[in-house]
């Protein structure tokens, strides 16, 4: 698809060419994930994770529709369908159940460390900028399937955590609370509103994996990126996907699973919350309302926001929730620097890193009892997270003086070699001239 | 343009973050928020070493047996245990004929119809029933309980934070409330009806203490019923109610583990074997040779991009 020296598909089988001249899947297939897709030689094992993605979307699809056979979407039944007839009379029930649990947290582990693989290797610039976009959606798709999944069982968690993220739409002012009525079907959360979260949370993972194929589409245009940003050359620069990554995808998919496993088989509830287990009951608000790990970043945005400034706090909250997933789509043309590795970006990767540990913190200030210690510094990293990608990014990128580039792929896997390469000086000019200068 | 705007937005944000921060912090220099009893005075759960705990963990059936005694003559006038069956007790080493007895001599008996008349009527429990509920609904739980609701036992263990060692340790923990207590928060004394047990998140439970003076139980197996043991022994028998699973789960578990691990050894084996051809052609230029490789150490250190 993406580079000349691609090979073509050509079956050996008589069948398979009977097939090919009619239908040309296989010629598909082996153009996408086979011999005929040319990668970067020079991936390191970041490159693994969004093959990982995949499996955990087809894992949480397989499992979710064998778990779709025995629940039950009703407020009655919901939480002994799960609790009683899924976990414990239904054969290897329990299995399939934790599964899928933990399956959703791992598949967002695996998507957080792809997204953040994207962001230090500058995946997002171009040509890829659809590709990250794409990306984005599927990321915000998950996000509406697991937020509407974990509302299945009906425990207390599932519950309140649906009333607090409706809640959402009641902060923006006349028309908010009519569309919080419409979505739930009800004043609360109750019987329309479960049982539309089960028709959806079944209906989107295959809108996303629809959302994955275009993903993959518009990666194949350019081809992957690899840890030096440099574009592929020639043919010296690449491997083919099969047997190469293939092989490599494969150990590190057992290897990556085997901790899934581990959790899954082990420590099967630790990643959730144990209120979860006790019935949904809309009379009684638990102790504390937090969502899934996996949200606590975004859920400390929202709670930092604590001072009526013009427009309600909880308007604050809710814009710039939804704002902090919004601007990554304009990361592209936030971040001009056409350098696209963070390797060669000596003061970027230290904001990067920044970047890295503020989420983390922000994660801890959103998992916890609201303190007035852990507010502090839930609003301290919930202003740097915006000032990072609206502010830092594109200052760091206008002034930066990048490292000089390997003149090609194969030159930076000879170890060195590609300092030496590089043009005396490239790296004290400007950006602009670096891209021409690794361009040619 | 995009950066005009993203400048901006970013501004305003972080902006309206700084007020809050500070209105937060000088409400709480102004006011700071006033200690609580129930966090000082709270206790984590007391250590707990069940037969079932760790990756290898599998029930010890007399203790699940001696569990379920405690729950069948003390826990069970109050706590429901609605997700289990009769017929489920067979994993714990009962017979068909003892299960059939513990259900017909059950003290509730199973909502029914009669069969002549269609009236409500109750029945008899059969191993294939849940445990009946001591009480019909929840309005009569409360107004039995000084309107407190007994919760559900069946998942107790995986619905409190701190599992088994939590249960445990509420059982055993009611004592007197600490004079030191008193002294600072003249304002916390437990109220009537209430009863003090630092392990419960507001220290004051509506649950009376349950088990109170050694042999409230005479276990079938003759182990001295101590109130530590009782506790432990009924906490174990819920880790069983809430997980009756464990122990498939803890072998399909480790076989597999051995699959996986299999599976990687080999899978890196091959990846090997697969890229050995592969970078060994990227060397054709020899830039591993020493004298390459310290000619670009030398290129790398001119230029300053040596780490």
């Amino acid at each position: 698809m993406s580079f000349s020296w691609a090979k073509p598909y050509e079956p050996k089988h008589p069948v398979m060419k009977w097939v090919d001249e009619r239908l040309p899947l296989p010629r598909l297939v082996y153009g996408a994930i086979g011999g005929g897709y040319p990668v970067p030689r020079n991936l390191n094992y970041f490159w693994n994770f969004g093959v990982l993605a995949g499996i955990f979307l087809t894992v949480q699809i397989v499992t979710g529709i064998v778990l779709a056979m025995h629940y039950t979407a009703s407020t009655d039944g919901a939480f002994n369908s799960v609790n009683q007839l899924i976990m414990r009379d239904v054969n290897a029930g329990w299995l399939l159940r934790y599964a899928h649990m933990n399956g959703a947290s791992f598949f967002f582990i695996v998507t957080y460390i792809h997204i953040f693989r994207g962001l230090y290797y500058g995946s997002y610039k171009a040509p890829r900028e659809l590709v990250w976009m794409l990306g984005l959606v599927i990321y915000f798709l998950m996000m509406a399937t697991a937020f509407m999944g974990y509302v299945l069982p009906w425990g207390q968690m599932s519950y309140w955590g649906a009333q607090v993220i409706t809640g959402f739409f009641s902060a923006f002012p006349i028309v908010g609370e009519p569309i919080r009525i419409w979505l739930l079907g009800g004043y609360a959360p109750d019987q329309a509103a479960l049982t539309r979260f089960f028709s959806l949370h079944y209906l989107l993972p295959f809108v996303i994996a629809g959302v994955v194929i275009l993903h993959i589409w518009a990666l194949h245009i350019p081809g992957s990126s690899n840890p030096t940003g440099v574009d592929v050359k020639d043919e010296k620069d690449t491997l083919p996907f099969h047997p190469f990554y293939t092989a490599k995808d494969g150990w590190f998919a057992a290897a990556f699973l085997l901790i899934y496993c581990l959790v899954t088989f082990y420590a099967p509830n630790y990643l959730g919350h144990s209120d979860n287990y006790i019935p949904a009951n809309p009379l009684a608000t638990p102790a504390e309302i937090v969502p899934e790990w996996y949200f606590w970043p975004f859920y400390a945005i929202l709670r930092s926001f604590t001072f009526d400034f013009i427009l309600p706090a909880k308007l604050w909250g809710v814009l710039a929730m939804f704002s902090s997933i919004l601007l990554l789509f304009f990361l592209p043309w936030l971040d001009k620097s056409p350098v696209r590795s963070g390797s060669y970006r000596p003061v970027f990767k230290r904001f990067f890193w920044l970047l890295v540990v503020d989420v983390i913190v922000l994660g801890w200030a959103g998992g916890g009892a609201p303190t007035p210690f852990r507010n502090a510094i839930g609003q301290i990293s919930a202003a740097y997270y915006f000032l990072h990608f609206l502010v830092i990014l594109p200052l760091v990128s206008r002034f930066e003086v990048p490292l000089p580039l390997p003149n090609s792929i194969s030159e930076s896997v000879l170890h060195g070699e590609a300092a030496e390469a590089a043009p005396v000086g490239a790296g004290k000019t400007r950006g602009g001239s670096i891209a021409t200068a690794s361009a040619h | 343009m995009v950066r005009v705007i993203g400048f901006l937005v970013g501004l305003v944000f972080a902006g309206v973050l700084l007020i809050s921060l500070i209105s937060g912090v000088a409400t709480n220099l102004s006011s700071p928020p006033a200690p609580l009893a129930s966090e000082e005075f709270h206790k984590s759960p007391k250590p707990l070493h069940l037969a079932s705990d760790g990756p290898f963990g599998k029930f010890d059936r007399r203790q699940l047996q001696r569990g379920f005694q405690v729950y069948s003559e003390v826990c069970s006038a109050c706590h429901s245990l609605k997700l289990v069956s009769f017929g489920e007790l067979k994993q714990l080493g009962y017979n068909d004929a003892e299960i059939k007895k513990i259900a017909s001599d059950w003290k509730t008996q199973v909502p029914s119809i009669n069969p002549d008349t269609g009236e409500a009527s109750t029945r008899k429990a059969l191993p294939s029933d849940n445990f009946p509920s001591p009480f019909a609904n929840e309005t009569a739980a409360r107004a039995a309980n000084n309107n407190a609701l007994p919760p559900d036992l069946s998942l107790i263990t995986k619905a409190r934070e701190g599992g088994a060692p939590y249960v445990y340790s509420i059982l055993t923990g009611f004592q007197a409330q600490p004079a030191e207590l008193l002294k600072k928060f003249p304002d916390a004394k437990t109220p009537q009806n209430l009863h003090y047990n630092p392990y419960f998140a507001n220290l004051n439970i509506a649950m009376p203490p349950p088990l109170t003076t050694a042999g409230q139980v005479t276990y079938a197996d003759g182990t001295p019923a101590t109130v530590d043991q009782m506790a432990k022994d009924v906490a174990a028998f819920l880790v069983w109610t809430a997980e009756p699973n464990l122990e498939s789960r803890h072998a399909v578990g480790l076989s597999v583990v051995i699959f996986l691990l299999i599976g990687t050894v080999f899978g890196y084996l091959a990846y090997r074997q697969i890229w050995q051809d592969a970078k060994r052609a990227v060397r054709v230029t020899g830039a591993l040779e020493p004298e390459n490789q310290a000619k670009s150490r030398r290129a790398k250190v001119k230029q300053g991009v040596a780490g």
